[in-house]
């Protein structure tokens, strides 16, 4: 009973299959109400289409999603228009999930209009100045289109986009990936510092394990469609369990690591 | 054979590939793209040379310029010699000669670089065909042994499947295997584990040092990715906005990185050895435009030791005095290290 009041997402045995091949097989976990769980895993793990399953974007073959005690995966109509506002993403292509045609005004206002139709002009204004400059965006780009800024600056304004409706769960899908290093840090700390100020909880996707330990509370690895592992982010990184967990950490290129060579002989013990 | 050792010594010192002053530009409505600003380097025979900038520094334009390989609208100034041949201007029919044979090349992309409707064998046998007139049957055994040596398992199954039944692993191993065929001088990879995921990407970082050093080629290693770079190249040359920046032996650079840029470089890098901090490091703002005229140094926009001096004066490239362990190269007014 208290456990049901006290994590925000409950997933149990999810299933999702492609032409009966399981892409994400009977996997289960909790995110409570602002906490960050890292989820990593290489391409074709599962971890993007466990995050479209749990946005409804692809259909689920098994398993039970109860958000904020709802069944997510039952609901539809008005019941699961109401969800979606308190469960957005981010993706990773940040030029590519902006429409082309829209200004960055429309795009950020574009939420409000569908979650909060009764908000007047004047505070849905309010309401996208206030977002722009959180993001770290000039007020003045309301009118300008996507392709006008840079990889970075697409990322800002998809963040906005998302944190618009005021999510209680934001599920970012490789948000840095496509970002240099010097831009990475902007955007990670700009996710940390919304995370923190608003109190939404993440679902925070990444092969990039360095990132990954730096947002999270929680870590999940997944491989070949299941959780092989889950913990807490210091333990995860200070005694990883699972053999592969122990290969995906080895495996990370590392400046450091070229001053002490001694750590290389982890690298390749694991093989596919 | 009648060289003296002293010669020999020599000749393994000179650079095998030189970069001189190069320059490539796109007119684009009247207006000029510097993609390479100027860059001068020296790759030495045998030796891996790294290459670390970020999209858009001009690390990937260089390299294709210096192997003919850019867009018609590209104008390209200065020079590329290999082996004392100028390459820039030089005829197609004399390019593709070198091209693929003495220098060969391997791409992020192993999906698109691969062709797709021709099985694996005939790729790899058809450099040999191609540059070395050998018999398709020998050509055919011989890429065999390509795939054995570049760890495909099941070389022979292999041999007769097309690129899609390929792992992204798999494929970049054809890749390298294909500019191996002709036992090249210098294999230019760029960003050749990018596309792959991190276990896949260790074991492609560990055959490129294999093979290296089975066969004394020189590498020239380019990536945004300061870790994979460090971990296979002996020196490492920073690029930034279409000029090289710094350049030093591995170590030292990352030991005592010179240029500011180099230092932020290394602190943003994803690093599991270190501690976990509250704050990600990372530099403020973004690379300029490369539509913008160059005034002062490119950094100091983002750079922590701007002064006025670097808003108005470009710092030229120059030789640091006394480096430790071989030349060292930094463009700074304020280096880090004298």
């Amino acid at each position: 009973m208290t456990q049901a009041r006290e994590s925000l997402i409950e997933v149990r045995g999810l299933r999702v299959e492609f032409d009966g091949r399981a892409a994400v097989d009977d996997v289960g976990f909790e995110i409570a109400p602002g906490e960050v769980l890292g989820l990593v895993g290489e391409s074709g793990s599962g971890k993007s289409t466990l995050a479209r399953a749990l946005l409804r974007l692809v259909p689920v073959n098994r398993g039970t999603v109860s958000f904020l005690g709802t069944d997510l995966l039952g609901c539809t109509g008005r019941a699961l228009r109401r969800l979606r506002r308190d469960l957005q993403i981010v993706f990773q292509d940040p030029l590519a999930s902006l429409d082309p045609r829209m200004t960055v005004g429309e795009i950020l206002t574009e939420p409000l209009e569908i979650f909060e139709p009764t908000l007047g002009r004047r505070e849905r204004h309010t309401r996208v100045a206030e977002m722009l400059e959180r993001v770290g965006l000039q007020t003045s780009v309301v009118g300008r289109y996507p392709h006008e800024f840079s990889g970075g600056q697409c990322q800002r304004i998809g963040i906005a986009r998302a944190m618009m409706p005021r999510p209680k769960l934001l599920v970012c899908d490789e948000p840095v990936s496509s970002l240099d290093v010097s831009i990475q840090g902007q955007i990670v700390n700009l996710l940390s510092d919304l995370q923190r100020d608003s109190g939404t909880a993440l679902l925070f996707i990444s092969h990039n394990l360095a990132v990954v330990r730096h947002l999270s509370d929680r870590v999940m690895v997944m491989y070949a469609g299941r959780i092989v592992e889950s913990a807490m982010r210091d333990a995860l990184f200070a005694a990883p369990a699972h053999p592969y967990t122990r290969a995906l950490l080895a495996a990370v290129p590392d400046p450091d690591a070229a001053l002490c060579p001694a750590s290389e002989s982890l690298v390749y013990s694991y093989e596919r | 054979m009648s060289a003296s050792p002293a010669v020999a010594a020599s000749e393994r010192a000179a650079p095998i590939l030189r970069v001189d002053a190069l320059k490539v530009c796109y007119a684009l409505d009247g207006a000029a793209i510097a993609a390479v600003r100027e860059v001068s380097l020296e790759v030495a025979a045998g030796e891996c040379l790294g290459i670390v900038g970020e999209s858009g520094s001009g690390k990937s334009q260089m390299v294709l310029a210096a192997l003919g390989l850019l867009a018609r609208n590209a104008r390209v100034e200065g020079s590329v010699s290999f082996e004392g041949t100028e390459l820039l201007g030089l005829p197609a029919a004399d390019l593709n000669r070198i091209r693929g044979s003495k220098l060969s090349m391997v791409f992020q992309d192993p999906m698109s670089s691969l062709t797709p409707h021709v099985r694996i064998g005939v790729q790899l046998a058809e450099v040999l065909v191609h540059h070395a007139r050998v018999t398709w049957a020998d050509a055919e055994r011989a890429a065999l042994d390509m795939l054995v040596r570049v760890r495909v398992p099941e070389a022979r199954r292999r041999m007769r499947q097309y690129p899609h039944e390929l792992s992204g692993g798999m494929r970049q191993r054809v890749m390298i295997g294909i500019s191996l065929m002709c036992g090249p001088k210098v294999v230019v990879a760029d960003e050749p584990t990018s596309a792959l995921d991190v276990t896949v990407q260790a074991q492609i970082l560990a055959l490129l040092r294999e093979v290296r050093a089975q066969s004394g080629m020189s590498v020239v290693l380019i990536s945004h990715d300061l870790g994979v770079v460090a971990s296979l190249a002996e020196r490492i040359v920073v690029m930034y906005a279409g000029r090289v920046v710094e350049s030093a032996p591995t170590i030292e650079l990352l030991r005592t990185p010179r240029h500011p840029y180099t230092s932020l470089l290394i602190e943003c890098a994803p690093s599991l050895h270190r501690a976990r901090l509250d704050r990600m490091p990372c530099l403020q703002g973004v690379p300029p435009n490369p539509l913008d005229p160059e005034i002062g140094c490119a950094f100091a926009p983002r750079c922590p030791r701007v002064t006025d001096l670097c808003r108005e004066q470009r710092p030229p490239l120059r030789r640091v005095d006394g480096a430790a362990v071989a030349v060292a190269q930094v463009a700074c007014h304020h280096p880090l290290h004298p």
